[in-house]
Parts: structure tokens; sequence; C-alpha cells
């Protein structure tokens, strides 16, 4: 065997996520891709446009805004967005606040409220496909979920009723109203994605890498203080290097310690880490158990 | 002793291995899937929290890392894996994608769904139980479904006081039964999940087993050759055709390469047209290459304009797959609502291509236990296995599954609810 037809597991992982998306696109009428500005779902417009050069990226892309941003990343989603000539579709929580489609949760984390605002938004565009970031390593529900995942017409998944994945044999067919939620990235893992933003040089937003932040101590996670997160009863404010391994509603995602600055450093904190992403990161997801399964199951992604 | 982890510079060499596993309940696999992660240091420290946690709350005995991969709410609440779960660790040499198909509900269709991409399918019994029913009928799925590698793991060799007598004869049960399913590659590896012995480094406990660790085989099995390189097949998936003003006349097939090697200036021949031409370019988004392989995802340009569309299929003019309507087929049933049943009328794919097919015959159903061939069935229930025959509406571009596993395959979908109900396995077509 000559070497010659070695693959790499990165080159793999690209061959595949590259077919999920034009299968996608040759069997469903109207996707979309979920662009947060996320490294995951920077990683899959990549992919996006890999899969169908020269041409252009054959479908719009959609932010499901809960207006608690980091500034850094709106910038960075305007700026890709423009350069690959893309058509920009911002399903907003404020304004569904505003017409009263969802309501201020009293903790006023808006988390679980992205949710009717998405279904929403795919009702109005009749999207059918939605192309999603999430990874299987990242959450034990999603470990469990197909890389085309059937949502019925309220967009809800069915943990014990999904289809039988076969081969790279997909099966998207569905009736009007109903939806496939496409994970592309579904074999990937955290260092996957940071060897493939090293590879293929991708620029990320800035808070992904070490820098000095004022930042509280909450539930053992350090949050960013800032126009969402101010600190309560005892909690001292101090100066941090940190950095964001995941990027979410600024109000709920936390930063860790870090001095990484580089891609290079970033895939060897990531690779000798001994916390998930989610469980660094992320106060949504301590909720209960079953946090994400419960999301997952209204329509979450 | 544990795997190192893997620095940044590494890693870009790594393969890629996938593999199932499979066991009967209480054989231990949960354990030695985490011991894996483990000894790997795949496993998080708040993963690892929140299972002790969860296990000290239901007043289990010991950390159950079997909450590691029933993620669900209903699997917790009711203490039995419903689906297969996919994890995820790497070594410095290959990353793992492990199919990890619970023993006991819906095993069949787990089962199948798991191995369905598998190179290696890890089957586990217990040293005291030996071979059970279970056991042969993993191996039996993993034959069907053509998993290159199967691996035994003798489990808990520690409560067999480390018995090479036990083992072997295990191992050779074990072997005798898997020559009459025309096994592939085989290895028997003695192990213990609990105490960590043969999985990340050899045993001292059993000096007499000459073989290598279950992460040394896992590491340095050979799946290169299991790529079939010889017959080129090329399923087109999308005709990417820029409107833009830059790219000017540009048609390319896009497609991931299912077998065989593909390269500029090969005479292909285009199926069903049988039309020819030669390879013009091979096109990525990094750049024209100069040979495609699988599984990569390319653009294959041809010199001459030819009518092709999804569904179509790229080949040699001296090797091609048929061109048929008639389907010789194992089927494995998947859905639990309505049966199959001849006569029945299905939605079909087979690589990218969509066609309706009708059952015309059903030749027997088999026991996957006794390997009985029940002539006189009429249906093929959830979970059952049977040969039939199929005629489809439109032709079908078809290896034997044997052959190729991507031109071989195909799955029956439902065409009122849309739901995949049969994967199957071509042993004939013309």
């Amino acid at each position: 065997m000559p070497p010659a037809y070695r693959v790499s597991h990165l080159a793999a992982l690209e061959a595949e996520s590259i077919f999920v998306m034009r299968e996608v696109v040759a069997e469903l009428e109207r996707p979309v891709l979920l662009f947060s500005g996320g490294k995951d779902s920077i990683v899959m417009l990549r992919l996006a446009e890999k899969a169908f050069a020269p041409a252009r990226i054959p479908f719009p892309v959609m932010h499901v805004d809960t207006g608690h941003n980091f500034p850094e990343v709106l910038t960075y989603r305007d700026r890709r967005v423009a350069e690959l000539g893309l058509h920009l579709v911002v399903a907003s929580v404020p304004e569904a606040l505003e017409s009263g489609l969802v309501v201020e949760p009293s903790d006023g984390t808006r988390n679980r409220i992205q949710t009717p605002v998405l279904l929403d938004a795919v009702e109005k565009y009749r999207f059918d496909a939605l192309f999603g970031g999430a990874r299987r390593d990242e959450e034990k529900a999603r470990a469990k979920e197909r890389v085309f995942s059937f949502r019925d017409e309220f967009g809800q998944w069915d943990p014990k009723n999904q289809r039988p994945e076969l081969w790279s044999l997909y099966n998207g067919r569905h009736h009007s109203g109903e939806s496939i939620r496409v994970f592309p990235l579904s074999n990937w893992t955290e260092l996957d994605v940071w060897h493939y933003i090293a590879q293929e040089r991708l620029d990320l937003p800035s808070i992904y890498y070490a820098h000095e932040r004022t930042v509280i101590s909450r539930d053992g996670m350090l949050y960013a203080v800032n126009e969402f997160i101010a600190p309560r009863g005892a909690e001292q404010p101090f100066t941090a290097k940190v950095r964001y391994r995941t990027v979410g509603d600024a109000s709920c995602t936390a930063a860790v310690e870090s001095a990484a600055d580089t891609v290079e450093k970033v895939i060897d904190e990531v690779a000798a880490t001994r916390i998930t992403e989610r469980g660094a990161t992320r106060g949504d997801d301590r909720v209960s158990e079953a946090a994400m399964e419960d999301r997952k199951r209204e329509g979450y992604f | 002793m544990s795997a190192p982890t893997i620095a940044a510079s590494e890693q870009r060499a790594m393969d890629l291995l996938r593999f199932a596993t499979a066991g009967s309940v209480d054989d231990g696999k949960s354990t030695l899937i985490g011991r894996l992660l483990y000894d790997t240091k795949s496993l998080f420290t708040d993963q690892l929290a929140a299972v002790e946690a969860v296990s000290a709350a239901r007043g289990d005995e010991y950390t159950n890392l079997a909450l590691l991969t029933d993620g669900l709410r209903a699997e917790r609440e009711q203490g039995i894996t419903i689906d297969v779960a996919y994890r995820y660790f790497a070594t410095p040499r290959r990353k793992f994608i492990i199919a990890d198909t619970p023993g006991h509900i819906q095993y069949t269709r787990n089962m199948v769904t798991g191995a369905s991409t598998a190179d290696l399918a890890l089957i586990l019994v217990d040293a005291r139980k030996g071979l059970v029913e279970q056991s042969r009928r993993h191996a039996f799925l993993c034959s069907l479904l053509r998993v290159p590698h199967l691996v035994l793991c003798v489990n808990k060799m520690d409560l067999v006081d480390w018995s090479q007598e036990v083992f072997d004869q295990i191992a050779d049960e074990f072997t005798a039964f898997a020559a009459k399913l025309e096994a592939p590659d085989l290895s028997v590896i003695p192990i213990s999940a609990l105490k960590g012995d043969n999985i990340a480094s050899r045993s001292e406990k059993m000096p007499w087993y000459e073989g290598p660790s279950l992460l040394h085989h896992l590491e340095h099995v050979h799946i290169a050759s299991d790529r079939n390189l010889v017959d080129v097949r090329f399923p087109v998936q999308f005709v990417i055709r820029p409107q833009s003003t830059t790219v000017t006349d540009y048609r390319g097939y896009a497609g991931q390469v299912a077998s065989g090697v593909l390269k500029p200036g090969d005479e292909v021949m285009v199926l069903p047209s049988g039309l020819t031409s030669r390879i013009a370019a091979i096109d990525t988004a990094d750049g024209p290459v100069a040979e495609a392989f699988p599984p990569m995802s390319v653009t294959v340009r041809l010199e001459d304009e030819i009518d092709i569309s999804r569904g179509d299929l790229i080949c040699r003019p001296n090797n091609a797959p048929a061109v048929a309507q008639n389907i010789e087929a194992m089927i494995c049933w998947l859905d639990e609502s309505k049966p199959l049943r001849v006569g029945g009328k299905y939605a079909l794919k087979h690589t990218t291509r969509s066609v309706r097919a009708v059952v015309r015959d059903l030749h027997y159903r088999l026991d996957v236990n006794s390997l009985h061939r029940d002539e006189e069935a009429g249906e093929l229930k959830l979970n059952e296995i049977g040969r039939l025959k199929l005629r489809t509406t439109a032709p079908l571009l078809a290896d034997e599954y044997r052959r190729n596993r991507t031109t071989g395959g195909f799955i029956l979908i439902d065409e009122t609810t849309n739901r995949t109900v049969a994967a199957g396995m071509i042993v004939e077509a013309n």
C-alpha cells in the first residue's frame, strides 16, 4: 500500500462533512446554516465554501441573536458574511420580546427563549434544513443524535423515535412543515475543530484567544463583568488572563483562565484539559442532568 | 499505564478507525469503554464527577460508568441503553470513533446501524459465562454487515483466576463458530476491563497470553487495505455550475469516491447512459489533485460535455457495476410500526440515487441464533432478517455488498411516514 493512499483523520472528517452538506443541498429545498460567529459555525462555513467551490455557498446563514452579544463576535459575523457574499437572516430575540412572542425569564438568561424565536424564523422563511455546528462529543444527549435529525412540525426532537442512520445513506424526507436539523460536525471533537482552524488558518473572533478581562468568579466559573453580568453580593471583580472556549449568549457563557494567545497554544491547552468545554463554560447546562435533552426536545439545537 | 497526551504538532498524521462495540447485559461493556476513555485521557473530570454524583445519589455500590454513555432521560430512569451512542478518543497514532450499541433493547437495529460504518467490531463476553446466544448473534450481524475486523474480548478474567484454560475454551469455540460465518480477520483478547488488564498495556497476570493489549491492537490493526482501491465507483452527488461572471463554463461533478483511484486522463464511463469520456481534472477547493481515492470528496470534470446528473455513477469502461432493476438482497427490518410484506412498495435510496421498489418475493427469514432459514415466512417484523427479491422503477448501479459496502448497501423508506424501515445488502443485481 503506497503511503499516498493514506488519509489523515482530519481529511476524512472533512470529506464526510462535505458529503453531508452536498446531500442536503441536493435533496432538500430550503437549507440555511446557523452562524453564530462561534468557532464551530466558522468551521462549518469553511466546509460549505469547500463543498461548493468554485460556486458560491448556495444557501443563506441565520443568526439567532439573543441581544446578549460579545461585540467582537458580531463584528466578525458581519465581516465574514460580507466576504463570502452571503445573505444573513437575523432571528432577533429582542424583537420577539417586543412583539410578545416570548417573555423575558426572571433570571435574565435568554438561552431557553431562543427556541421559539428560531422556530418562528424557520416557519417564516420556510426553511426545511438547518445546518448546526453541534458535535456529539459536546454533551451526552448530543452523543445520541443523528447527523440528519428529524423535527416534527413543532420543531421537536423525539430521541426515542429517531430514524436509523446506516452507511452514508441519509434520509432527509419530510412532510411540509417538518424539517431536518443537520450536523455536519457530528464526529468532530473540540480538538479536531482546533486542528482544522490551524490547518485552514481560519481567523476567529479575538475572544477565543487569551486576553485580560475584568471577571467575577461565580459557581466555579469566570464571568466577564459587562452590561449583562454585574457582581452580586460578595463577588469581587478582578483582572485575569482568560479566553473563551465556547461563545454563546454573553449572559451565561463563562471564560476560562488561559495564557493561550495563539492557535498552537490553544491546541496544546485543549489537548491537556481535563474538563469538557460545556462543563467549563456553560451555566445553561448545569440546570439538571438532562438540561440539554429537554431543550432539544423543545426545538433547541 | 496510559497513553500520552497528543501534542499540537503530532496529531495531523493520525488516521481514523471506527469501531462498534457489542455485548450482553453485564458483560462490562460500559466499564471497558470507560476504561479506554480513561486510559487515553479522554474522560473529563466534570463528566466523571457528574457520573459519581448520580451513582452516589442512586445508591450504586460503585461508580456506574454506564451513566457516561446513557445520555437520555429515559435511559437513566430505566437503567437501560436505548440508542447507539458515539464516543471519541485518540492516541498519537489514531483517532477512534466508537459506536456503542446496546446489548438488549433493539439490539439488531442498533447493532446493524453501528456496524454499517465500522472498520472493526468488538464483541464482549463474560469469561465466567462463555459464549451466549447474543455473542453468536453479534458475530453474525458483524459478518452480515461485512465489518472487516472482529475482536472478541473475553472480559472479567480476574474472576476466573486469569485462567488460560477458560480463555482457550472460549476462544476455540468462538473461532469455530466464526469460521462458519466467513468471518473476517479475527482476534481474541483476554481482558479485565475493571482492573485494566490487557487494555492499554499487556497484563502481568496472564503471561501465557502472547498477543497485544486491546489498545495496541486497535492502534495497529491494518485497515488501509480494507478500502477497495480497484473498482472505480464515483456516485455523482451534485453538479456544480457556478452562476458567476468570474467563473464561466465550469461544470463539475461533485461526490465522494466510493472505491478505486481516479486520475486525470483516465478513460471513464458514465452510468446508466454508458457514454464514455476522459477525466479532464479533479478539483478540490484547495486546488486540483493528481488522484482521488476513498474517502475523498472531490469534484470531477470530464473532457466531453455529457448530460450527467445526481444519481449517475462514474466508473471505468472495463470495470462497471451492474445496471440492474432486479435486486436480490439480505434485508434487516428496522421498523416497529409495520412489517415488511411481499408486494409492499417503498422508496429506496442507494448511493446518491433514489428510486421506488416493490418486494417481489421473500425467500426466507433467517433465525439469527440458529441460522435456520424459514422459507414459509410471509413477512419480516422489527429486527428480523431475511432474503428477498426487489424490482426497482429505475436501474440501480450496484455491486454485491460483499465486494463494495457503498455501492452494495441501500435503505428502504416508508413513503407515507418517511421513516427508514430497512437496511439492505445486495447479494445479486441484474
